[in-house]
């Protein structure tokens, strides 16, 4: 899967969360999913989740911590990918 | 003693979705009883319940989808039973990005059973499995017992007090009775009462292991409901939502509200178990004593009590219940009021029947009728003195005042007088 198309899927996962639709609308791999988004911080685990259920990975907690940006979910599932 | 009026209804129940449908279903004297696969898949010997159609589609409609995936079945019932009872009133939804909040507005949301659904369906198949994690974020609103509630302040920006009250079949009515006594404090100016329940067979295998579900009627389904009747064997499950938007009059009348009935008198107690009484059996002492203390709470003579809608379940409780209002009302046989039961159309709908039967007592109020009560054409032969007080067709006749009660397992009663609004 290319990059874009991890981008497109990610951004998919990320829409009925993001609560902010004009930042949605104007989404960029540097958007920030917490503060730009305005996703709530509690559903995070569950677009994990989806993510895991999307790609059929498996994703740490650990590894969630460091996420911020939707570059940053791309780049974490691109990592767990066989 | 500040005034309480009804300004707006909502209702999810198995005979009809929305006040007006509802009312027209009344009326008719829709049946809301079906086959339920579920069960009949399961081994029940009860394989019929009322099961509200279609919410799934309403709730798409009315909610967006990050909330839909944090509602269970519940959540949805009442949430579009609360929107509908809050638009009924002449109030507008805010906006989610709007952050004013209405500090004079709450919820008593109550439910009997709360997220079993939820429980059985996904919590214990995945802790189970070892799959702790993937429960996600959304498990715990939806097996709290006041998701519910809480679901609806968030909807509705609800800031006076929000909570869920549980008392089994009784729940919904004395929820109401909770919201009214808040706003005749003057705690509040508008409350959000009522009750929910899911359909769900995990929610319903108690029930028919006790026995108490209607057995016989399988392949009968709209036969199967049958309070007052001889051959009543049990009660129908049911399930749904229904919820009355209680208001200060003065708040009413200020915004020029349309208004549905006024809540006359309540009152809530307990048989203590004791006299007859009983986890699951009422002391008719405690019944009795309810509904005179409704009747005294409002000042009202039992003369102007012009229907009752009971808890008339279908099982041998209804000529106990039906002894109690008599002699609560000093009434002989020949001079009781119409006797009508709504579980006749939707079965019993546990946490959400007190608030999906009062709703239906304040649209007969306003309207001027008694809906038929069905499948009692073979009354109980100790109710027969009674026979030509019950409504077997839907009855066209102006009512003073109506009077619903519940009663709950654990003994529990709640009765509350609906009067008819004269302006």
């Amino acid at each position: 899967m290319s990059k874009e198309e991890l981008f497109a899927k990610v951004v998919e996962i990320l829409t009925p969360y993001a609560k902010n639709r004009a930042a949605l609308a104007a989404v960029t791999p540097e958007t920030h999913i917490l503060d730009e988004l305005e996703v709530n911080s509690a559903r995070l685990v569950d677009v994990v989740l989806a993510f895991e259920d999307q790609f059929d990975i498996e994703i740490a907690d650990e590894d969630v911590d460091a996420v911020e940006t939707v570059a940053d979910c791309v780049a974490l599932i691109q990592q767990k990918l066989p | 003693m500040r005034r309480v009026v009804v300004t707006g209804l909502g209702v999810i129940a198995p005979n009809a979705n929305g006040v007006p449908d509802f009312e027209r279903a009344l009326r008719e004297g829709r049946s809301g009883i079906r086959r339920n696969e579920e069960m009949a898949e399961h081994g029940f010997a009860c394989q019929v319940a009322g099961v509200p159609q279609g919410v799934d589609e309403l709730a798409e409609k009315s909610f967006d989808a990050e909330l839909l995936m944090a509602m269970n079945q519940a959540h949805r019932s009442v949430s579009l039973a609360s929107l509908e009872a809050w638009l009924d009133a002449g109030l507008v939804r805010p906006a989610p990005e709007d952050d004013r909040v209405d500090w004079d507005s709450g919820a008593v949301l109550g439910t009997g059973i709360g997220g079993m659904d939820t429980t059985a369906g996904k919590v214990v198949p995945l802790v189970d499995a070892h799959k702790v994690r993937r429960l996600g974020s959304t498990v715990v609103e939806q097996v709290m017992a006041s998701g519910v509630s809480a679901r609806v302040s968030g909807i509705l920006a609800l800031g006076n007090q929000v909570t869920t009250n549980s008392s089994a079949c009784s729940t919904g009515t004395e929820a109401i009775i909770d919201g009214c006594l808040r706003i005749r404090h003057g705690l509040a100016e508008r409350m959000l009462c009522g009750g929910v329940e899911a359909a769900s067979h995990y929610i319903w295998a108690g029930f028919d292991s006790m026995r108490v579900l209607a057995r016989r009627w399988n392949d009968a389904p709209e036969q199967a409901s049958r309070p007052l009747s001889a051959s009543a064997g049990g009660f129908v499950p049911g399930a749904g939502a229904g919820v009355l938007l209680l208001e200060s009059l003065e708040s009413a009348q200020r915004r020029g509200a349309r208004i549905r009935a006024e809540v006359l008198g309540v009152a809530v107690n307990c048989g203590g178990h004791r006299g007859g009484g009983s986890m699951t059996a009422p002391n008719p002492d405690g019944v009795v004593r309810c509904i005179r203390g409704a009747l005294a709470d409002g000042g009202i003579e039992a003369d102007q009590i012009d229907a009752i809608n009971g808890h008339f379940t279908a099982t041998g409780a209804d000529p106990r219940e039906v002894a109690s209002w008599a002699r609560a009302l000093g009434r002989e046989p020949g001079r009781m009021p119409a006797l009508t039961a709504t579980k006749s159309l939707i079965g019993h709908a546990l946490g959400a029947a007190g608030g999906i039967e009062c709703a239906a007592s304040v649209l007969m109020v306003e309207g001027g009728f008694v809906h038929a009560s069905r499948n009692c054409e073979d009354v109980h032969p100790e109710i027969e003195p009674f026979a030509a007080s019950i409504a077997r067709e839907t009855r066209l006749q102006p009512l003073r005042a109506i009077a619903k009660a519940g009663f709950g397992f654990g003994d529990v009663n709640a009765v509350a007088v609906f009067g008819k609004w004269n302006p």
